[in-house]
């Protein structure tokens, strides 16, 4: 099925809280269902909103997901979907991490997570894996046991920190993948979650002469390289992202810097 | 002497014809140098208003059902003020400067903003199709166009273009009133007033419901307007309407324009569009004898 950028309506399937304030809603959509790890839809609320989702993965045959934390006014409307609800989605769009290393150290911080579990499908049978994951609480600690799951017998460390230190390190997911990149296991980094901390960990990682990627989210309006709202110094995070190189990444003047509000002005982070 | 992509619009020299369109990709010095780079001939900015403008909520662009895009993004902006700060930052950017706003005091005080800024030239937005009070509702006051038109005209020291669009007055009668206000250049068209419903959800797609076509579907419609403008006035056009490839930058050539604007072939990141244009352009000229774009422009005319 090819991509398509009409809004395709999709009728909600399921919906599962993930924690107080995260639920997945799976539907069926071919394309979607093998979207690449990074890549992601646009998905329209009918009558309250457009956003960029990252796919998340389902475990039935042809069907894709979203993971959602309630937000902003069309993360709290994706959010408030029901089971049975329309959602209108088009993609899926943008590039995808390169999956090929076999010791990976795959570090999320909240719903940045999304890309993640996807990406552990896609790596090599026999891959080590390394899963640092940060949240803010203990209980809103997403995807724990679906990452051993989609690990399917593969090696998998994992190391949580929350923000309040009321699970594992005190700190953001860079803290918890400090001690796995300490490990010296892991030959790939791969990260998904609020910028600073993914700045932060691709320092941490070039430290090390691990090589790294990330999986950029910005202000997206088309998300096919029209609108101009998710630049990135002169790359568009939709169209030459969602995943870009470390090495990029560290030269670059707007990584983890600065980001373009809805009207268009850079903000700093 | 070998055939030049030289363009002349008006007493404005660009290096190919082909540039980017106003309300693409417009926001950012870093990516302009890129489309610069990739062989634009020039690039036209994001429309800028007095105020900062956040724009319509999201679906903002959506793919249409016959081909081409709908979009309703509303103008959105950081405003002239802020975004001549960021073009005085990179002098080695020329850029031309879309503006939008609804009265002659307007326009006067942003081009005040752009001192010290590598303004080549400024493009009056009086067409865009989905906000009210600017855009098409001023194209469609014919007196308001001629008397904006002329106060930018003595407000600026570069090259003012009028883009027109279709709204509800004759856009040939709004080509005259820009004329008569000193517009050096016109620039035509904007998207066609379109719009999209969903018929799961039953709903108009956009949030503003009402938007603007563009692309390839447009593309007969934006040539018919520039062989119409060029036959009835003798003022410099730039075609804009769906030019994708060479052979449509060629034709709005023929039907009278001196250049072209880009913008819904750049969907997917496809800033190759302007170097495939040049090329192709240039083999054209190479197999048809000409020299110069300039000999080209209306030739499907005589």
């Amino acid at each position: 099925m090819p991509k398509s950028d009409i809004p395709s309506a999709r009728t909600v399937l399921s919906v599962a809280d993930e924690t107080p304030t995260v639920r997945t809603l799976e539907f069926e959509d071919a394309a979607l269902a093998r979207a690449e790890p990074g890549q992601f839809a646009m998905v329209w609320v009918p009558g309250a909103g457009e956003l960029p989702m990252s796919v998340m993965v389902s475990d039935i045959a042809g069907r894709a997901a979203f993971t959602v934390r309630t937000h902003g006014p069309s993360s709290r409307a994706l959010y408030g979907v029901r089971e049975g609800g329309i959602i209108g989605v088009r993609g899926p769009y943008g590039n995808s991490f390169d999956a090929k290393a076999d010791s990976a150290l795959l570090v999320g911080g909240g719903t940045g997570l999304v890309p993640l579990m996807r990406l552990i499908t896609r790596l090599p049978a026999g891959a080590r894996i390394g899963l640092a994951m940060g949240s803010r609480t203990a209980d809103e600690v997403l995807f724990e046991g679906r990452a051993r799951a989609l690990a399917k017998g593969r090696e998998i460390r994992i190391e949580v920190a929350t923000d309040d230190g009321s699970r594992g390190v005190a700190g953001t997911a860079v803290d918890a993948a400090r001690l796995l990149l300490d490990s010296g296991r892991y030959a790939a980094a791969y990260t998904c979650g609020p910028e600073p901390m993914m700045a932060a960990l691709v320092g941490e990682a070039a430290a090390r002469g691990v090589p790294a990627q990330a999986s950029v989210e910005r202000v997206m309006k088309c998300g096919v390289g029209i609108c101009g709202s998710c630049c990135m110094d002169d790359r568009l995070v939709c169209c030459d992202g969602t995943v870009f190189g470390g090495d990029y990444l560290a030269s670059s003047a707007d990584f983890g810097r600065a980001w373009r509000s809805k009207s268009g002005a850079a903000v700093p982070f | 002497m070998a055939a030049s992509l030289e363009a002349r619009v008006g007493p404005l020299a660009l290096p190919s014809p082909a540039m980017l369109a106003s309300g693409i990709l417009g926001i950012s010095t870093r990516v302009f140098g890129r489309l610069l780079d990739a062989g634009a001939g020039a690039v036209v900015t994001k429309s800028l208003s007095v105020e900062a403008w956040e724009g319509y909520a999201n679906p903002t662009v959506i793919g249409a059902s016959g081909g081409g895009w709908l979009n309703a993004v509303g103008l959105s902006n950081p405003g002239a003020a802020e975004f001549a700060r960021m073009l005085r930052a990179e002098p080695a950017v020329p850029a031309i400067v879309s503006l939008v706003g609804s009265e002659p005091g307007d326009f006067a005080r942003m081009v005040a903003e752009f001192g010290g800024c590598n303004v080549i030239a400024y493009e009056l937005n009086l067409s865009c199709p989905h906000v009210a009070r600017v855009g098409l509702e001023v194209g469609d006051d014919i007196s308001l166009v001629e008397s904006i038109v002329r106060a930018t005209r003595a407000a600026s020291g570069v090259p003012v273009m009028a883009k027109v669009g279709l709204g509800t007055a004759n856009y040939l009668d709004t080509v005259g009133a820009a004329a008569a206000g000193g517009a050096d250049a016109i620039t035509a068209i904007n998207t066609v007033r379109a719009m999209a419903i969903d018929a799961e959800a039953a709903r108009p797609t956009l949030s503003n419901a009402f938007g603007g076509l563009s692309g390839a579907p447009i593309k007969p419609v934006a040539l018919r307007c520039v062989y119409e403008i060029a036959s009835r006035h003798d003022i410099p056009v730039i075609g804009c309407g769906g030019v994708s490839t060479w052979e449509d930058a060629v034709e709005f050539v023929l039907a009278g324009a001196c250049a072209v604007q880009v913008g819904s072939a750049l969907a997917g990141g496809n800033m190759g569009v302007f170097g495939e244009i040049n090329a192709g352009i240039l083999r054209y000229m190479e197999r048809k004898g000409h020299k110069s774009v300039q000999e080209m422009v209306g030739l499907a005319k005589k």
